[in-house]
């Protein structure tokens, strides 16, 4: 297994519904440096697919999709450019 | 109230007028109980049997194998459960494709809960099954039942029912075919086992659903015993209703060349141009491979919910698979078993009919809507 790579920025997205936690992220993306990875905090179902389907239509890199212990994800996205 | 434009067709499709005619008529004549045997019974017999040869004709079916239920979900639940329940000495297995119409998942449920077991065949980004891995799923030896879709319900894209179909006969094992989307649109594939579909999706009316159960197939309903519709659906059919939805397939099916052939150039066009002149929007299912009425996009940032009613105040009805927009707070099965985005989803789906006036005026609304919405959300 690989090493979870540690996020230069966590965006709470918690109790946010579809395509809020998208939003919030498409804001942020340009606020970390090149290469480096954002963890999207998530709840809504929804998020599961819709972030890693942003990052292919955005060509950004979708890193892995990591269950949070009171349920929901982090959901970590590479900056590619 | 304004012009609005119809644009749900793979929800329901308008009465056909031959239908609405059929309707009307067979109302007067064809209210008597057809398992009777005074005249005016005889006289529903006969417009019952007339109606299912009608049926069978266009579906590529003999007369006995058409049973008519009381709607293309009941057609699914029976078909599945009762082929499984024929077949149960054979094997409790069942597989199926991921984005099936929520009827056979939800048979697929029940068979688990009663002991049966399941595998769901995915899709890939355009959401049709992998014909490999569903052949290497039927080849299972306790296999009972496969299930697939002539097309997708959600975003058109037609599945590959005639490989599928020569595993499946390759491995004895039946093929139940669910031909809501396509039935009276495209010609009805072979080799199927059991056939499912529903009327109102060919202009018929509600309440009717087809069941072709192919000569040979071990069938056995999971239901209480009932004479009618050979055993296999239970209940009084509804006979004006069954002569009008016969009515309206022969109608459709009649047009459907001509049809297809136009409706499926605004869909191309639709495919065309909404990238050009919306930002950030995604056309999903297949270009090429689809349902020729049905088409489906994504706009980034877009709550669903509130496209489909900007929409529905510019004079358009139109569906969407987002979650907002549903009762569940699950997105679309189907979206999320493609991976695609799952909001701000529109599904147009031209009936009958549809015009080029009215696809170039939603094109050209469409761009100013989503712009506005997006405005709103802070993103434009």
């Amino acid at each position: 297994m690989t090493e979870v790579i540690q996020p230069s920025l966590t965006i709470d997205a918690l109790g946010k519904k579809c395509p809020i936690p998208i939003i919030m992220l498409a804001e942020q993306i340009n606020y970390v440096p090149l290469n480096a990875v954002i963890a999207v905090l998530a709840d809504d179902p929804a998020a599961f697919t819709d972030v890693p389907a942003w990052c292919r239509l955005k060509s950004h890199r979708h890193v892995g999709s990591y269950e949070l212990p009171q349920g929901g994800w982090s959901i970590h996205v590479r900056r590619n450019y | 109230m304004g012009l609005v434009a119809y644009f749900d067709a793979a929800s329901t499709e308008p009465l056909h007028p031959q239908a609405r005619e059929a309707l009307l008529a067979a109302i007067d004549v064809g209210w008597a109980d057809p398992a009777r045997l005074y005249g005016q019974a005889r006289r529903a017999h006969l417009l019952l049997e007339q109606a299912r040869t009608e049926v069978a004709e266009a579906l590529g079916a003999r007369p006995d194998e058409v049973s008519f239920t009381s709607s293309g979900t009941q057609a699914v639940h029976l078909g599945v459960l009762g082929t499984l329940h024929g077949r149960r000495r054979a094997g409790r297995h069942l597989v199926t494709g991921a984005v099936e119409h929520s009827s056979v998942l939800h048979a697929a449920s029940l068979h688990e809960r009663g002991g049966g077991t399941v595998e769901i065949v995915g899709v890939d980004l355009r959401g049709r099954v992998d014909p490999a891995a569903f052949k290497a799923a039927v080849s299972r030896p306790d296999t009972g039942l496969a299930c697939l879709q002539t097309a997708n319900h959600e975003v058109g894209t037609l599945q590959p029912v005639d490989e599928v179909a020569a595993a499946c006969r390759e491995h004895g094992v039946p093929l139940l075919v669910d031909a809501a989307q396509t039935a009276g649109r495209l010609p009805i594939p072979q080799g199927w086992s059991v056939l499912t579909a529903s009327a109102h999706k060919w202009g018929g009316p509600a309440g009717v659903g087809v069941l072709a159960v192919r000569k040979g197939t071990r069938f056995r309903s999971f239901l209480p015993e009932d004479e009618r519709e050979r055993r296999r659906v239970p209940g009084f059919e509804n006979v004006p209703a069954i002569v009008a939805a016969a009515a309206a397939l022969r109608a459709m099916t009649a047009e459907a060349a001509r049809e297809r052939s136009r409706l499926s150039a605004l869909v191309d066009k639709i495919r065309r141009t909404v990238p050009e002149i919306v930002p950030d929007v995604e056309v999903i299912g297949d270009p090429v491979e689809r349902a020729p009425h049905i088409v489906t996009f994504s706009c980034l940032y877009v709550d669903g919910e509130v496209l489909l009613t900007e929409l529905d105040k510019a004079g358009f009805a139109v569906s969407s698979g987002s979650s907002c927009t549903a009762s569940t707070l699950r997105p679309s099965h189907v979206l999320e078993a493609m991976g695609v985005l799952t909001h701000g989803n529109v599904r147009v789906s031209l009936p009958r009919g549809a015009s080029a006036a009215e696809v170039d005026r939603f094109l050209a609304v469409l761009p100013d809507v989503v712009h506005r919405i997006r405005q709103d959300a802070g993103v434009a």
